[in-house]
């Protein structure tokens, strides 16, 4: 069942025309830093984590409108109720189909938004690792204001006040991904995000 | 034979209004129930709380499995409708039962429109087939007819005789007559 869902999810995000957004986002900001910043190389590459674990957090929240909105309006969530699926499972699924629809692409971009950040090859890898590590927690965080603002007008721009400090731990070891210990405590910031995410997601989807 | 469905004391609290209370019914296997009464009486809320949608404020609901169409069909606009049914119709284990309910709607020539294409009448069948598809015994209709021409209407009413031939029941929320034959009476408001 919960194969079914995440299935689904994907090939409706895979169709969405704004699949694209999120990457070009990202790559966007990495490619507009250096022109904000000027030419400094080692002030750009000392600074270049910290833009694109930012640039990361807003590309995941792009989408937040899409994210289940549309599917309390058009009956989706009442069909899935009505069939006794738990709104967890929804939500995991939607989860899953979320990161894989906006993290999977902004991996795969690292290489040519740390170019443009000029990021060597090593620190290139320390952030897609940290990356990897944390965009579940980005992923989950973005569904569970989803949850919370769908139904509402002008959601987004809540959306982003409600996950922008909830992401805080996320992006604190993330940019300190080369100090010790910081992965770890990101993989456990990331591991709490996604293990809370369905129940406080689900809650919000019960209806009254 | 599935089990009949039973209601008793239930009431319903929307905000701070009491929309109904006290409702008592019991349909058995094969019958049928109109739900009726005028705009805003509770008619979608009785069969939102049916279709466990919406938690009773009091009362017991028992009954079979059941399946449930409200106003809001639930088909996404990019997607073709036969991927979309597919998908329910795989959630609901009866994708061996989707291409007779397709036909049985008259949608099974539109398998490969895609959804944002279909006229409201079209998405209305769309949501009956699935319904037909997912073998539940107990139906719950929120104004099936609302949008669909009178051959269509007739396609429905075969489709409702049959599943209650078949020891099914229908409980629908109308205005006026869908073709359901004497149906049992339930007014709010």
């Amino acid at each position: 069942m919960l194969w079914t869902l995440f299935r689904r999810d994907v090939s409706l995000i895979a169709r969405s025309p704004a699949v694209w957004m999120p990457v070009m986002f990202f790559v966007l900001v990495a490619a507009l830093f250096p022109f904000a910043v000027g030419p400094d190389a080692r002030l750009l590459a000392r600074i270049a984590p910290g833009i694109l674990w930012v640039s990361a957090l807003l590309a995941a929240l792009l989408p937040v409108e899409t994210l289940l909105a549309p599917d309390m309006e058009d009956g989706t969530l009442d069909q899935l109720a009505a069939r006794g699926i738990a709104m967890e499972w929804v939500v995991t699924a939607r989860i899953a189909a979320h990161w894989l629809g906006f993290a999977v692409p902004l991996l795969l971009a690292i290489p040519v938004a740390g170019v443009l950040v000029g990021l060597d090859a090593a620190a290139g890898w320390r952030l897609a690792l940290a990356l990897a590590i944390g965009t579940p927690a980005l992923a989950a965080l973005a569904v569970v204001a989803a949850a919370l603002t769908a139904g509402l007008r002008g959601g987004g721009a809540l959306a982003g006040l409600i996950v922008l400090p909830l992401a805080l731990p996320v992006l604190i070891f993330g940019v300190g991904a080369e100090q010790a210990g910081a992965l770890q405590l990101l993989g456990a910031a990331s591991l709490v995000s996604l293990a809370v995410a369905p129940f406080a997601a689900g809650a919000a989807l019960k209806p009254e | 034979m599935s089990e009949p469905l039973h209601v008793e004391g239930l009431a319903c609290l929307r905000g701070d209004r009491l929309l109904f209370e006290d409702v008592d019914f019991m349909v058995a296997p094969g019958g049928a129930l109109h739900l009726e009464g005028p705009n805003g009486s509770g008619k979608s809320s009785l069969l939102r709380l049916l279709a466990g949608l919406l938690p009773p404020f009091a009362g017991r609901i028992t009954g079979p499995e059941r399946s449930f169409l409200g106003h809001e069909v639930a088909l996404k606009p990019r997607m073709t409708l036969g991927a979309e049914l597919s998908h329910w119709a795989r959630l609901d284990g009866g994708l061996d039962r989707l291409p007779a309910a397709m036909a049985a709607m008259n949608v099974a020539g539109l398998a490969e429109v895609p959804c944002r294409h279909l006229s409201s009448g079209q998405r209305r069948r769309a949501g009956l087939a699935r319904v037909l598809t997912s073998g539940a015994a107990l139906w719950l209709l929120d104004e099936p007819t609302a949008g669909l021409d009178t051959a269509s209407s007739a396609l429905l009413a075969q489709a409702m005789a049959a599943h209650r031939a078949g020891g099914g029941m229908v409980v629908a929320a109308v205005h006026g007559d869908i073709g359901l034959a004497s149906p049992q009476l339930l007014r709010l408001g």
